[in-house]
């Protein structure tokens, strides 16, 4: 199996403070991969590294082989890697299904080619029955999914998740990792950026842990969870699993 | 049920401009002199405001320079036929490109250095300042004594743009027609998604592919241009051009007074805008000068602005679509109803 995405000894600081220290992981084809660890630990910085919306102080992004740590992030979007915000940023005069459509207009320009699959995103989501409600009018599960098929439409390999499921009730989150793990069947390969722990050990197959910057620990699921050093990370020193 | 999306292109909204065209164009067969020519500078800073509105409304990119495209599209026009005799079409060609070139320019310099939001509009008058500065002291154009055009005749000549009123009435009609169908094309386009996607949100809109410094560039471009043809016209229309008022912070203001009133990146607003606007304007000039109070248009003028901005922050159209809604809506309650298409 080949590694889609592939970091390798990635660093940024701003100032004094290093936010992502020495890092390194890769991601297999067609599967779902957690970046993980406490408040603070580096989480979206380096996922704004890897989506290019931040260049790194040093270390590399390979995805398929190609370097892109310096690539803006239209182009990294071109290349076929889609991220979402964690702050839901809808278009606020278009309606769901015209927000869905943006996303495919970084392959087409042809206004009805973009519409059914834009169309196609918000059924993979289960948002098509919204398709011609405002963005105001969603709830904020609803943005959410919004956000994952403004993402689908521009045809992504790798998807990049900024904590979709933060904020959202157990059922709700259920009911996005059913979505998630539908996608990941299809062939699509997700890192997902979350600290909720429950649901990342229900859909990722492998997870990758951050503290303070740094890669503490990597492995599946089962492995992680019982690694004492993310336990001391997540839960302070003395507790034991 | 995705049949919904696909062949339902409203064509009432078509229809309606239609019929506001045919209406405007009887009112050129059949007003007296003076209110054509009001309508004709009403219908001219429609297409302006049009131009404006582009860059605003769907690329969210302000210009309070926008008189520096106009003066542009206006001396091309002048200079090419006082000095030289060639027509006017030829000079609304020249003041296009020339007009394009200096936007796209002004945005890829100041994008270049991450120049953006008010501080571009600033830069933009700086740049209609300094244009209207180096055009009062440039004695090829005609420096501040301006350029006119020779003595209008009542025959009407095609290839070179002169008539009558009446004929400069419809040209000015044509052109409001032209701006409104372009600018709703450009809204149905993948052009229009793209920026209106651009004008909420930049950093949005670069992760779902859109490469905004291109596009920010192009419909600055492409407002730059439509503006220099609005400009050329309204040089013809006057008859004479001076840099003070064509290239003035005025006229800069003037062309996004329209817009603004009517409703931001409405495609009707700038027509409404400017028909609210401009007829009133001179209706308090007309009432201070029978009162000897000089200015009072000015004070009126602002009055007004203030208070449509005020209660009507959307704008005039967006106001009117809602009244017409609302007055449609009770109607339900009674009417037989097609059944709705399942969500």
């Amino acid at each position: 199996m080949t590694a889609l995405l592939e970091v390798k000894n990635l660093s940024k600081s701003f100032g004094g403070l290093v936010a992502v220290n020495n890092v390194s992981f890769a991601l297999q084809a067609g599967r779902i991969t957690a970046l993980i660890g406490p408040n603070g630990a580096g989480k979206t910085t380096c996922f704004n590294l890897v989506a290019g919306a931040m260049q790194p102080t040093s270390g590399e992004v390979l995805f398929e082989g190609r370097p892109i740590e310096n690539t803006p992030p239209e182009l990294v979007c071109r290349m076929g890697i889609a991220r979402t915000f964690q702050i839901v940023r809808p278009m606020r005069d278009m309606s769901v299904l015209e927000n869905a459509m943006v996303g495919a207009f970084s392959w087409t320009r042809n206004v009805s080619e973009a519409r059914s699959t834009a169309y196609e995103s918000l059924e993979s989501v289960g948002l098509a029955g919204k398709a011609n409600a405002r963005t105001d009018q969603l709830t904020l599960p609803d943005r959410k999914m919004l956000e994952t098929a403004k993402a689908l439409s521009t045809r992504p390999k790798l998807l990049l998740l900024d904590e979709v499921m933060a904020g959202l009730r157990p059922t709700e989150a259920a009911s996005v990792v059913r979505v998630l793990q539908g996608l990941a069947e299809a062939g699509l390969t997700i890192l997902l950026v979350e600290h909720v722990m429950r649901i990342v050990m229900e859909v990722a197959s492998r997870v990758v842990v951050l503290h303070h910057g740094a890669r503490i620990a990597e492995g599946s699921p089962g492995e992680v969870a019982a690694d004492p050093r993310v336990l001391e990370s997540y839960l302070g020193t003395g507790f034991h699993a | 049920m995705q049949k919904r999306f696909e062949g339902s292109a409203d064509i009432r909204p078509w229809l309606a401009g239609a019929m506001v065209f045919v209406t405007l164009a009887l009112v050129g067969a059949l007003a007296n002199p003076y209110l054509i020519s009001l309508m004709t500078i009403v219908l001219l800073f429609t297409f302006l405001g049009q131009s404006w509105n582009l860059m605003l409304g769907i690329g969210g990119q302000l210009s309070i320079g926008h008189a520096l495209f106009v003066g542009l599209g206006a001396y091309s026009v002048a200079v090419l036929e006082v000095k030289y005799g060639i027509s006017p079409w030829i000079g609304l060609l020249l003041g296009m490109f020339l007009a394009g070139s200096v936007g796209a320019a002004l945005a890829w310099l100041s994008f270049r250095f991450e120049v953006r939001g008010i501080y571009f509009a600033l830069l933009t008058i700086a740049a209609a300042e300094f244009a209207r500065i180096m055009f009062s002291g440039w004695e090829f154009v005609g420096a501040m004594q301006g350029l006119f055009f020779p003595a209008p005749t009542n025959a009407i000549e095609f290839s070179m743009l002169r008539g009558d009123a009446r004929f400069y009435y419809f040209v000015a009609l044509a052109l409001a027609a032209l701006g409104i169908v372009g600018t709703e094309l450009i809204s149905r386009s993948y052009l229009g998604y793209v920026w209106r996607a651009m004008r909420d949100d930049e950093q949005a809109a670069r992760a779902l592919g859109v490469r905004t410094f291109r596009h920010k560039i192009l419909v600055i471009a492409i407002s730059a241009a439509t503006a220099a043809v609005g400009g050329g016209i309204l040089a013809l229309v006057q008859g004479s051009i001076f840099p003070d008022s064509i290239m003035g912070m005025g006229l800069s203001v003037d062309v996004l007074i329209g817009p603004v009133v009517g409703g931001l990146g409405t495609t009707f607003g700038p027509l409404v805008g400017s028909l609210a606007a401009i007829p009133l304007n001179h209706l308090m000039s007309a009432l201070g000068d029978s009162l000897r109070i000089p200015g009072l248009n000015n004070i009126a003028y602002g009055v007004v602005l203030v208070l449509v901005v005020w209660f009507l922050p959307d704008g005039i159209w967006p106001a009117m679509v809602r009244l017409c809604k609302a007055i449609q809506l009770p109607s339900r309650v009674w009417l037989p109803q097609p059944r709705k298409a399942e969500e």
